[in-house]
C-alpha cells in the first residue's frame, strides 16, 4: 500500500524530497559566510600591492588556510543551491531545468575543487 | 498572456475560443517599483553576479598557487580598466548581498517585517553597500 498522497501520485514527480533541508542549509552557509566574508575582505585589503611571497606566506598559516577553505566551501555550496532556486523559478521546461541545474552545480563544484587545490598547494 | 475560454469537460471536444488578453498575475506592467521589490530582485541579481564572479576568484587563487609570475599576471588583469570595472561591480554586489542577506536572516528570525522598518533596512543595504565599496576602493588605492 502506497503512502503517497493522491496529488503526489497524480503529479508523477516522486516525493518532494527535502525542501526544508535546502532552506536550512542556505541559512547555515549564509550565517557562516557573514564573518568569513568580512574577514576575507579585511585580509585582502592588508595584502593589496604586496608581492606574491606575502600572499603565499599568509595562506601558509594553517588557521588562515582553514578559514579560506571554509570560505570556499560555504561560498560554493551557497551559490550552488542559490542558483538552483533561480533556475527553478525561471526555467519551466522539466528536463531543461534539470540539465541547467546539473551543469551549474558541476561548474561550481569544479571551481570549488580548483580553489581548494590552490589553497592546499599554498598551505601545505 | 492570452487565455482560451473553453467549455468545461462534457461534450467531447466542443470548444468556444474567445481569446482574452489578461495578465495572469499583476507584475511589472501594473506595479510601481518599490524599495521592497527592488531590494528583493537586487538580492537575486547580486547573488547571480557573485556566482559568476567565483570564476575570477578561482582564477586568481589558482594563479597565486602556480607562482609569482602567474600571480602578477592575474593582478595585472584585475588592475586593468576592465578588471577594475568588474571588481567594483563584484565588490558592490558582495557588500549588498551581505547586508541584504543579514536583512533576510533578521526576517527569518521573525523581526523587521513592518513596512517602514523594511523600507529603512532596504535603504541601509543599498547605501551601506555603496559606502563600503567606496571605502574599500579608497583604502586599496591608497595602499
Amino acid at each position: 500500500m502506497s503512502i503517497r498522497t493522491p496529488i503526489a501520485r497524480a503529479r508523477n514527480h516522486g516525493s518532494a524530497k527535502a525542501g526544508v533541508h535546502h532552506w536550512w542549509m542556505q541559512r547555515v552557509t549564509a550565517i557562516a559566510l557573514v564573518p568569513l566574508v568580512v574577514w576575507f575582505v579585511v585580509s585582502l585589503l592588508t595584502l593589496v600591492g604586496q608581492p606574491h611571497a606575502a600572499f603565499a606566506g599568509w595562506v601558509a598559516n594553517p588557521l588562515v588556510a582553514a578559514l579560506l577553505l571554509a570560505l570556499i566551501i560555504a561560498t560554493f555550496y551557497h551559490a550552488a543551491i542559490g542558483m538552483q532556486v533561480v533556475w527553478e523559478d525561471y526555467i519551466h521546461g522539466h528536463m531543461t531545468r534539470i540539465v541547467v541545474d546539473l551543469v551549474t552545480k558541476g561548474v561550481l563544484a569544479l571551481l570549488a575543487l580548483l580553489a581548494i587545490l590552490a589553497i592546499l598547494r599554498l598551505a601545505l | 498572456m492570452a487565455s482560451d475560454v473553453q467549455s468545461a469537460g462534457g461534450n467531447g471536444g466542443q470548444k468556444v475560443t474567445a481569446r482574452a488578453e489578461r495578465p495572469l498575475s499583476p507584475h511589472l506592467q501594473i506595479w510601481r517599483v518599490q524599495i521592497t521589490s527592488f531590494t528583493s530582485i537586487m538580492h537575486r541579481f547580486t547573488g547571480m553576479a557573485l556566482a559568476v564572479g567565483t570564476l575570477l576568484l578561482t582564477y586568481w587563487l589558482v594563479a597565486a598557487a602556480i607562482g609569482p609570475e602567474a600571480y602578477s599576471a592575474a593582478n595585472g588583469f584585475v588592475g586593468s580598466v576592465i578588471g577594475i570595472i568588474l571588481l567594483i561591480g563584484w565588490a558592490w554586489s558582495l557588500f549588498y548581498h551581505l547586508i541584504n542577506g543579514i536583512r533576510h536572516l533578521v526576517w527569518d528570525a521573525g523581526y523587521g517585517f513592518e513596512l517602514d522598518t523594511a523600507a529603512v533596512t532596504g535603504w541601509i543595504a543599498i547605501i551601506g553597500a555603496s559606502v563600503l565599496t567606496v571605502i574599500v576602493f579608497v583604502i586599496a588605492w591608497a595602499l
